[in-house]
């Protein structure tokens, strides 16, 4: 207990080392530099130009990029309403795969938290691990598999004598399709796969976080399991289901990967953005596009703050 | 945390069944690829499967557009790693060593590239990289994943500085080591096995990452790139079959190490992508 009292002793050995010693400052200015540099102007750089792309415009006899400032690039961004459909079908199919994901991580959470022993539980956590972790690609790939015409879902349908149902599944307007690899139903399937690990674990933490205390008080109250349930862990772990919301509906609301694989020829947000950038070269409107995910996530978080979703983060 | 040892209530059949289907939801997909990668078929995705063989990998193996896929995709990730490494461990020490100004933003903005759609990141790294009129290399790959790499070193190195007693460094300057001697005889090893499961982490995603990378690979083809291609436009199907089952094992491998190097410890590793 002396050192607090004692001045502290000088360090020996190099100059560099006594030199720095004594300026913690600079010490912080040395450590933050290389990774303040490099996402401040590498990464914020770059997103920076990008929003500014959004006020250049096309030409449009030729179809070079003017780089003027101007507001045409967002008229013809709001003017046409097939933009507009774009995004609410992107959003549509963000909140559904949202809604999916809940019900599938919750009980699975549920289990590993209350009811598995600690052995269950780190396989459990293992299991959830290796599929978030591996190969993106591979595990849509799996699904064509899986959905495609001669595929195993229709084989196990074959076999169950379901095949009808898997038809009229296809036959319902909108969702359906000629096979499952070719419809929203198909989408939507492979969405809910590759994001659900990541609504799973803030549900865990957040799970993890209800005091058995509270739940055993719950019970001496006089309340059922049932409404323990309800009442005291739903809203205690409702903020962990926010929490897992935001990637479920930001990556959802991004991906441009599946729904060209598995899925119909109409665009969501993220094709669309490609293909602007892409192909049809004009990067002024796949800029203003981006600007849409930005926002709608924007808006999210802050919403998500307020219920409480980053402290179960 | 309820363990098992205790007496609480028991799951119910239901609890039990949907649990059991989430698992089976996560890892039968995966199961499958590796069926396939056995089948003899070669033009579609029959099932059952009508025969087995495993002469597809040798295929695999003599293929020189997947063998320099991997190379690139392999070099890309070491480096991003590395570069990441360096980064992630400096923004983690300065935000645990002390408070400064604008310590919240900097959490914010490195979580920000994989918080943000990907295809954001791609685009802005693309258009940037077009205004300066950079042209397409295996360096330009590098930045992209350098940049998304570096949040997840820095999530296992601040977990465990947060652990490590600053009493510890303490004591080794009050026993006169040095700054430098500091770093190497007491921070370094306590963070040794942090360092190498965020770096195997970061090396996962690396080698996984499409997304931002079709954006600025230009011609050049990492092994997703490859892969996303024969999705597209598929060339010879069994060949794809068991480059994705190879794919699964190089991931798997260093996720199953890095999840038992930081099991002990409160924040396990991976934890938040």
């Amino acid at each position: 207990m002396t050192a607090a009292t004692l001045p502290a002793p000088l360090p020996r050995g190099g100059g560099v080392s006594r030199f720095l010693y004594g300026r913690p400052g600079l010490v912080l200015l040395l450590l933050l530099a290389p990774p303040l540099l490099w996402l401040g102007i590498i990464y914020l750089g770059s997103l920076f130009t990008l929003l500014a792309h959004s006020f250049f415009y096309l030409d449009e006899f030729s179809g070079v990029m003017v780089r003027e400032v101007s507001l045409d690039t967002w008229k013809e961004f709001f003017r046409s309403p097939a933009h507009w459909d774009v995004v609410l079908r992107s959003a549509l199919m963000a909140a559904a795969v949202t809604l999916a994901s809940a019900l599938i991580a919750f009980p699975l959470a549920y289990y590993m938290v209350r009811y598995a022993g600690l052995r269950l539980k780190g396989l459990l956590y293992l299991a959830v691990m290796l599929p978030l972790w591996s190969s993106y690609l591979v595990r849509v790939y799996a699904w064509k598999l899986i959905l495609a015409k001669e595929g195993i879902v229709s084989w196990l349908a074959a076999q169950t004598h379901l095949t009808w149902l898997l038809e009229a599944l296809l036959a319902t307007p909108v969702v359906g399709g000629p096979s499952l690899s070719t419809s929203y139903l198909g989408t939507f399937t492979v969405f809910t796969y590759i994001w659900l690990p990541f609504m799973i674990l803030p549900i865990v933490a957040a799970l993890e976080r209800v005091p058995a205390t509270v739940i055993e008080a719950s019970g001496d109250l006089g309340a059922n399991p049932g409404q323990t349930f309800r009442r005291v862990i739903l809203p205690l772990a409702f903020p962990g289901v926010v929490a897992g919301s935001i990637f479920t509906f930001s990556l959802t609301l991004g991906d441009y990967i599946i729904p060209s694989i598995i899925g119909k020829s109409t665009p969501f947000l993220g094709e669309t953005v490609y293909r602007l950038q892409g192909t049809a070269g004009n990067i002024p409107l796949a800029a203003a596009f981006t600007v849409v995910p930005i926002v709608v996530m924007g808006v999210y978080l802050m919403i998500a703050k307020r219920l409480g979703a980053f402290d179960a983060l | 945390m309820r363990s098992s040892s205790r007496q609480g209530p028991r799951a119910g059949i239901g609890l039990k069944a949907a649990t059991l289907g989430a698992v089976l939801f996560l890892h039968v997909p995966l199961l499958i690829i590796i069926l396939y990668a056995f089948s003899i078929e070669e033009r579609s995705f029959q099932f059952p499967i009508p025969g087995f063989t495993t002469q597809w990998f040798a295929v695999a193996w003599e293929r020189e557009d997947v063998r320099r896929a991997l190379w690139l995709s392999v070099k890309v990730g070491a480096i991003a790693t590395a570069a990441a490494l360096v980064m992630g461990t400096l923004a983690a020490a300065a935000v645990w060593r002390s408070r400064f100004f604008g310590r919240e933003a900097i959490s914010l903005l490195l979580i920000l590239p994989i918080a943000l759609p990907g295809i954001i990141t791609g685009i802005s790294l693309r258009s940037a990289m077009g205004l300066l009129e950079i042209p397409f290399s295996t360096w330009t790959l590098v930045i992209g994943h350098a940049t998304f790499c570096i949040v997840v070193v820095y999530n296992n190195v601040l977990a465990r500085f947060r652990r490590t007693s600053r009493a510890l460094i303490e004591a080794s300057m009050d026993l006169g080591a040095n700054g430098f001697q500091t770093l190497r005889h007491v921070i370094l090893p306590n963070i040794a096995t942090a360092l190498l499961a965020g770096g195997m982490l970061a090396f996962a995603l690396s080698f996984d990452e499409v997304i931002v990378t079709t954006f600025t690979a230009g011609q050049q083809a990492t092994l997703p790139i490859w892969m996303l291609s024969e999705l597209i436009r598929p060339r010879q199907r069994p060949v794809t079959n068991v480059v994705a089952v190879f794919v699964i094992a190089v991931t798997f491998i260093p996720i199953v190490l890095a999840f038992y190097l930081t099991r002990d410890t409160q924040d396990t590793a991976g934890a938040l992508k």
